[in-house]
């Protein structure tokens, strides 16, 4: 019957190119042992790049959350001229390589860039310190909450806010009590997504960071320096710590999903 | 005969659709599947067409025993409530559908389709998008999809059910028509009393998966044989145990021997006839029809007394 | 309103723009000179020759995956559903950890595929798999098991179904899905360094090259390349999108 055929090649295929994948690295991390993972996993370099990963992440979502949430509402509720260039900017960061973001902001903040010499000016070390960090990883990160909160905003339509109007609500009472709570789920979906992004961003913080080990590197940048270095075990164990907060951010999406996508 | 269905039962879970149920269907005829929600009418139409698999019983068309055969091999025609009009397709791509899949040669298609296309009177729009037309259009292209493969039966699902009402009874009659003109063995499924008494050879009368009365429109109306039948088939007063229907109630100024008196609540005017909403000494609602010149006639109006005296009841065993 | 347009001009249109100024700056001959060597047009070529290679396993396999799962049922079909998610929440750089792990010098499998070309389609792979998949299920749910009913009943047997009235309503998802994920393969990085070796001619992309580029400090060349990739990512993009709105041309009314 065609389904047995249909099932074992879709499942085979996943089984191959995901699951067997993550598995051996599990099994890798831990072949000898918790001890020696748990040692490699909380070096000072390691812990520092596990801090430094979440502090960029900490700083990235919300600023993502707000300007999505703000955009999103522009963008459906608001007449612009330009609208369509901002909605299609909002997707840009998806279709730009991460290395090419790295270069850009080197070439804005960087020593010649744009910027470059009134960063300096005022003292304010950009790129190879967190700030161009954080600014790259806001970069990428940036369309999540505005791209699922628009599809919503746009299936409620605008009667329950005019309703509330009509019943004496101001603007932002509007916004605070009927509109935002109408979008809460979307906007988790949305916070999920950007959060995953944020803390597994690679390439664009390669470039700007320079890598100095033990001050800019984040978590994944740690994963692969310790590879480099034939840490095998470091490597692993940073990247089971990665994968465990992948695993976190899935089983995060799988309760905040909009839509119902099996049955 | 044209079909049979033998002693069909279908479940969907613990629900039961069909419960033993039996129906002879004459070539050439046309007939309606009658009954509220969940009377399994749906169902039968779609174990007749092979859309679905009785759990017991037999089909049998044109005398083949076709109950395990698949949609594909019974020689159907079958017409949906929504059309389910090939979207991405234009008007004479549908209608062509069947005879591409039976590899017919290019220019007999072409033929074929543009013949079909003037018989439901589409013949300008065949290369719209069905998303283009309009909901009586889309049916219409359904019909001559199905007949375009010159099906043994033509099964019809609720086909007005999603159109307005002038345009459900425009539909109706052309329905009509058009099976006078094309004579295919043809079945519709409809909850709607009028729409099967005005259209139907036969009607095969149907309430929670029994089928309850089968017979022409006149003889349900008039020979029901079960208080069902009675009441879905048309208007009923109930008086205890007796049915009576509206313009079966006489009224006279003058009481005559069995009649009772009763005051007149309401008078409803509704074009030609009238319903006048009665009211018994005893208390009990009664509500009778009598024609516009009866109504002026015997002055009606509300408050005033009158006498009525039903011609004729039935009572149920 | 007007902030919001202010934090998206510096954030997004900013950056885009310096590295569109440094690969103008170098003028006419200097952008030439930069993106007609042997190594950038290598990388350039295995970049479009894998992602495009990638975006046709991923219409067939994506759609087949979505299919399981909207059309089939069996057991654990939610926990499949949650997964494929996989490659949007693992970081890029273990992701390419993990496949090395398996599938290179060291894997329990046996089969090693490091520092070759198939390690740099395998990589692709795995970041671009859900796309297709996401964007064709909502479609599938929502296809109009009607028409398929109709189909049968007028003859047509379960490929003739497929072929005719399932496939055609699905092929703009499947297109999005694609488009969705070229721009994601032609781009990609974390996944692909450490299992492609970025040996130059062989097995270095596009993004390793622009990056080799940034550490020998020619930001010029970097540049230049960068917007050659920019703008053929743009060009395929509005391409299927075109493609799309003219399948779609039906739902118009």
């Amino acid at each position: 019957m065609h389904r047995w055929l249909l099932r074992g090649l879709g499942l085979g295929y996943l089984a191959m190119l995901l699951a067997a994948p993550v598995g051996v690295v599990f099994w890798r991390a831990f072949e000898h042992g918790i001890g020696p993972a748990w040692d490699a996993v909380t070096t000072p370099d390691a812990r520092h790049a596990f801090y430094l990963t979440v502090l960029i992440a900490a700083i990235a979502v919300p600023a993502n959350t707000v300007f999505g949430v703000v955009c999103a509402i522009a963008i459906v509720r608001r007449r612009f001229p330009g609208k369509g260039i901002v909605n299609a900017l909002v997707d840009l960061p998806l279709a730009l390589s991460p290395v090419v973001v790295g270069l850009a902001f080197l070439l804005l903040y960087g020593r010649g860039g744009w910027f470059g010499s009134w960063v300096s000016d005022h003292g304010i070390q950009v790129v190879f310190a967190l700030p161009g960090m954080v600014l790259a990883t806001i970069f990428v990160s940036l369309p999540f909450v505005v791209r699922e909160v628009v599809p919503v905003l746009r299936e409620i339509g605008t009667e329950q806010e005019q309703a509330a109007s009509t019943l004496g609500a101001s603007p932002l009472q509007t916004f605070a009590r009927i509109t935002l709570p109408s979008i809460r789920w979307a906007v988790a979906y949305g916070v999920v997504l950007t959060t995953a992004r944020a803390l597994g961003e690679f390439g664009a913080v390669s470039v700007v960071s320079g890598h100095i080990v033990g001050k800019t590197e984040t978590l994944t940048l740690h994963v692969e320096e310790r590879y480099q270095s034939f840490d095998y075990v470091g490597a692993y164990a940073a990247a089971v710590v990665l994968a465990m907060l992948a695993i976190g951010t899935l089983l995060a999406m799988s309760v905040f999903r909009p839509k119902e996508a099996t049955r | 005969m044209a079909i049979v269905a033998q002693s069909v039962t279908k479940r969907f879970g613990s629900f039961t659709a069909l419960d033993d149920v039996s129906i002879e269907v004459r070539d050439g005829s046309l007939t309606a599947l009658l009954g509220p929600s969940g009377s399994g009418k749906s169902t039968l139409l779609r174990v007749i067409s092979g859309l679905e698999r009785p759990d017991s019983g037999r089909v049998l068309i044109e005398g083949a025993d076709l109950t395990r055969q698949p949609p594909q091999k019974r020689g159907v025609g079958f017409v949906f409530q929504h059309y389910a009009a090939f979207k991405h397709m234009t008007v004479r791509e549908n209608v062509a559908f069947g005879l591409k899949i039976r590899k017919q040669p290019r220019a007999e298609i072409r033929d074929r389709v543009a013949e079909l296309l003037e018989l439901v009177q589409l013949a300008g729009l065949a290369d719209r998008y069905p998303a283009q037309l309009s909901g009586g259009q889309r049916q219409r292209m359904a019909l001559a999809r199905a007949l375009a493969v010159e099906p043994k039966v033509l099964l019809l699902d609720e086909p007005f059910g999603a159109l307005d009402a002038r345009v459900r009874k425009e539909l109706r009659a052309w329905l009509r028509r058009l099976h006078d003109e094309v004579h295919v063995t043809t079945i519709f499924v409809t909850h709607d009393q009028e729409e099967a008494m005005e259209i139907a050879d036969q009607i095969v009368l149907m309430n929670r998966g029994r089928v309850e009365q089968v017979g022409g429109p006149r003889e349900l109306y008039e020979e029901p044989q079960n208080e069902f039948v009675m009441t879905f088939v048309g208007p009923v007063n109930r008086l205890g145990d007796e049915f009576v229907r509206p313009h079966d109630i006489e009224l006279r100024l003058e009481p005559n021997g069995e009649s009772e008196r009763a005051t007149v609540e309401r008078v409803v005017h509704l074009g030609f006839e009238v319903r006048v909403e009665l009211r018994l000494d005893d208390g009990r609602e009664l509500h009778a029809q009598v024609t516009r010149e009866e109504c002026e006639r015997l002055e009606i109006a509300p408050g005033a007394e009158v006498f009525v005296r039903p011609r004729h009841t039935r009572v149920f065993a | 309103m007007g902030l919001a347009t202010a934090y998206l001009s510096l954030i997004v249109l900013l950056p885009l723009a310096a590295v569109t100024w440094k690969a103008a700056k170098s003028g006419r001959t200097g952008f030439w000179q930069v993106v007609s060597d042997p190594q950038a047009v290598s990388a350039l070529k295995l970049t479009l020759v894998v992602s495009v290679a990638v975006c046709a396993i991923n219409a067939v396999m994506g759609t087949v995956i979505a299919w399981i799962l909207v059309r089939d049922r069996f057991p654990g079909q939610g926990a499949v559903n949650a997964i494929i998610d996989l490659p949007f929440a693992l970081p890029t750089i273990v992701a390419g950890l993990t496949l090395l792990t398996l599938y290179g010098p060291r894997g329990p499998a046996g089969v090693n595929v490091a520092f070759t070309r198939t390690a740099v389609l395998l990589a692709l792979l795995f970041v671009t798999l859900p796309f297709v998949i996401r964007t064709v299920q909502p479609v599938l749910l929502e296809l109009d098991r009607d028409m398929e009913e109709a189909a049968a009943s007028l003859g047509a047997g379960s490929f003739a179904i497929f072929r005719r009235i399932v496939f055609p309503n699905l092929f703009p998802a499947i297109l999005s899905g694609v488009a969705l994920a070229f721009a994601r393969a032609i781009g990609e990085f974390g996944s692909v360094v450490l299992i492609s070796g970025n040996l130059p001619f062989k097995t270095e992309v596009a993004s390793v090259y622009i990056f080799g580029r940034i550490e020998s400090g020619d930001a010029a060349g970097a540049a230049a390349e960068s917007v050659v990739l920019l703008v053929i990512t743009f060009g395929v993009l509005l391409a299927i999108g075109t493609l799309r709105r003219w399948t779609t041309r039906h739902d118009r009314a």
